[in-house]
C-alpha cells in the first residue's frame, strides 16, 4: 500500500460518514436537538469560537496542572522507593489500591474537602490523582529495569547506591517514564473531564461543563460542538507527546 | 602469586548444585581458558572470582581487589545513553576520579582498541564487534590486574573474533593482567590461552588441565601448526569424555 493511499483511505471514510450524516439529517427531517447535521454542529462551533476556547484552555490548563503535579510527585516517589524498596513495598498497595477506585466515587469527597467554592481545584487534583499512577509505576518499573550485567559492573566498580540510582537507575529507567507520562497525559484530559462532570457546578466552565449545560437545555449541536474540540485538543495532545517521544528516545538511545 | 583462588568451592543454587566442589587458581600475568558444556558453571566460577557472589561451602582468596577487576560479558553490555566515551570513563568516574582524567584516559583505551575515531558514537551506532572493543575497552580502562572475559566473543562472526582474540593477547602483553577467558570453543580456548582448564557437565567440576604450546601472543601461523592441533585434539578428547561420563 503505497502512502498517498494510507493517507487517503481515513479521510475518504470520514468525508463519507459526514456526507451520509448530512443527508441523512436533511432528508428524513431528523430534529435538530436529537441529532443535529454537521453543518449545524460547524455553524455552532463558529458561533460559539470564543467561549468554546476559553472552556478548552479551562479544562486543558487543569489538566496540564494536574500532569505537572502528577509527574512531580510520582517521579519523586518512585526514587525514594528506588533508594530504599521498603518504602517501595509500603507505597506499593496504597498506590493500587487508588489506582483502581473509580475516580468519580472518590469526587465527592474531594470537593467537599477543597470547599463547593473552588471546583477547579477539586477536579485538578481528581486529574492528578488519575495521572499520578501511570508515571509511578512507569518509573517504578523503570529503576528496577536496568540491565543485571550492567549492575553487577557497578557493583564490581564499588559504585554507591546513589552513584547506582544516578548513573545507571535512573537513565535505564527512561523509556518506561516516557511511556508512563504518554498514558497520564491522556488520563490527565479524561480525569479532568470526568471530575468536571461530576463537579457539575458552574464555577469551573470548562469543555465539560459546556457539554452538560448543553444537553440540560436540549442544545444538542452545542454538545456536539463542545466533543469535536474536546477530540480535537485530545488527539493534538497525543500528536505532540509522540513527538515529544520520539525524540526523548531517540536521544536515549542515539538513533 | 596468586592473584584469586577458589578453594574447595562449591555452589548450591535453589534448583540444586551448581558448581563443583572445584579448586582454580589465577597467578599474576596468567592467561587462562575456562571451557566446559553450558551450564557447567563457568560463569558462576568467573562471578565467585570477582567477588560478585559467595560460594556455600568453600573459600574465596581473591589478592587483586574490587577495583583491580574488571568483567567483560558475552554482550557488550554498554549504556545505550552514553557516548563510547562516557562508557569507558565510567569505571573510573565511579571510582571518583576527575572528569578530564578520565575521559583522556577513556580515549586512549579506545584508541588501543582501534575505536579512536568512533568515541562519540553510541553503542547502537556501534557494530556488534566494535561494540565488544567498547566493551574490552572499559574494562582496561582501570587498569586492572585480573581480567574476567565470560564468552566474549560468542556472538560474534568468525573473522571478528579472530582478530579480536589477536587484539586481547596484544593488550595482555602492555600490562600483562592476569586473565580468566571462559569460552566453549576449544580452538579459541587454546588460542588464547596458556592453560586450558576443562570443567565437566554441571554441577562443574574441573575434568583437566593442558597446557598450550608457544609463546603469547600467538605468533602468525600458529593455528596452522601441529602443536596447536595437537592440543585442540587433546582439550576435544577430555571434554567428548566428560560429557560421555554425564551421558
Amino acid at each position: 500500500m503505497n502512502r498517498l493511499a494510507a493517507f487517503l483511505a481515513p479521510l475518504t471514510l470520514v468525508t463519507a460518514i459526514l456526507l451520509g450524516w448530512e443527508l441523512a439529517c436533511r432528508w428524513m427531517s431528523v430534529p435538530v436537538y436529537l441529532l443535529p447535521s454537521p453543518s449545524a454542529i460547524a455553524a455552532s462551533i463558529a458561533v460559539d469560537w470564543s467561549p468554546l476556547a476559553a472552556a478548552a484552555w479551562t479544562t486543558l490548563s487543569m489538566a496540564l496542572t494536574a500532569l505537572v503535579i502528577a509527574s512531580v510527585c510520582a517521579c519523586l516517589l518512585a526514587l525514594l522507593g528506588g533508594l530504599n524498596p521498603l518504602i517501595e513495598q509500603a507505597v506499593q498497595p496504597i498506590a493500587v489500591t487508588v489506582q483502581v477506585t473509580p475516580v468519580v466515587a472518590i469526587a465527592p469527597l474531594v470537593m467537599i474537602w477543597t470547599g463547593l467554592d473552588h471546583p477547579g481545584r477539586a477536579i485538578t487534583i481528581l486529574a492528578t490523582i488519575v495521572a499520578f499512577f501511570p508515571i509511578y509505576s512507569g518509573a517504578a518499573a523503570g529503576l528496577r529495569a536496568a540491565d543485571p550485567d550492567l549492575e553487577r559492573l557497578f557493583d564490581l566498580y564499588g559504585a554507591s547506591r546513589w552513584q547506582k540510582l544516578i548513573r545507571l537507575r535512573l537513565p535505564s529507567a527512561v523509556p518506561f517514564m516516557v511511556e508512563g507520562h504518554k498514558v497520564a497525559t491522556a488520563l490527565a484530559v479524561i480525569g479532568a473531564v470526568v471530575a468536571e462532570f461530576v463537579a457539575g457546578s458552574g464555577g469551573a466552565q470548562g469543555l465539560a461543563w459546556r457539554i452538560i449545560e448543553s444537553a440540560n437545555r436540549l442544545q444538542t449541536a452545542r454538545v456536539f460542538a463542545a466533543l469535536v474540540v474536546l477530540a480535537a485538543m485530545a488527539t493534538l495532545l497525543y500528536a505532540l507527546v509522540t513527538v515529544a517521544e520520539r525524540r526523548i528516545l531517540g536521544w536515549w538511545s542515539g538513533r | 602469586m596468586t592473584l584469586a583462588q577458589l578453594r574447595s568451592v562449591r555452589v548450591d543454587y535453589r534448583r540444586g548444585p551448581a558448581l563443583g566442589p572445584i579448586d582454580l587458581g589465577l597467578a599474576a600475568e596468567e592467561v587462562v581458558a575456562l571451557v566446559g558444556p553450558s551450564g557447567c558453571g563457568k560463569s558462576t566460577a568467573m562471578r565467585l572470582l570477582a567477588g560478585l557472589e559467595k560460594p556455600t561451602v568453600g573459600t574465596v582468596e581473591r589478592a587483586a581487589g574490587k577495583g583491580e577487576t574488571s568483567l567483560v560479558f558475552q554482550a557488550p553490555t554498554l549504556a545505550p545513553w552514553l557516548s563510547a566515551l562516557e562508557n569507558v570513563a565510567l569505571p573510573l568516574l565511579l571510582a571518583g576520579e576527575a572528569r578530564d582524567t578520565a575521559l583522556e584516559r577513556a580515549r586512549d583505551c579506545l584508541e588501543q582498541v582501534g575505536l579512536g575515531r568512533a568515541v562519540n558514537a553510541r553503542p547502537a551506532q556501534l557494530s556488534g564487534g566494535m561494540a565488544m572493543r567498547a566493551s574490552l575497552a572499559r574494562a582496561l580502562a582501570s587498569r586492572p590486574r585480573l581480567l574476567l572475559l565470560d564468552e566474549p566473543f560468542a556472538a560474534l562472526d568468525e573473522i571478528t573474533r579472530r582478530s579480536l582474540a589477536d587484539d586481547v593477547l596484544r593488550l595482555w602483553a602492555e600490562t600483562r593482567p592476569a586473565i580468566l577467558f571462559v569460552t566453549h570453543n576449544v580452538e579459541e580456548a587454546v588460542y588464547m590461552a596458556a592453560r586450558v582448564v576443562i570443567m565437566t557437565q554441571g554441577p562443574g567440576r574441573i575434568a583437566g588441565d593442558v597446557a598450550t604450546p608457544g609463546p603469547l601472543p600467538r605468533p602468525e601461523g600458529f593455528r596452522t601448526s601441529a602443536a596447536f592441533r595437537e592440543t585442540v585434539e587433546d582439550v576435544s578428547r577430555i571434554l567428548a569424555d566428560t560429557m560421555k561420563a554425564a551421558a
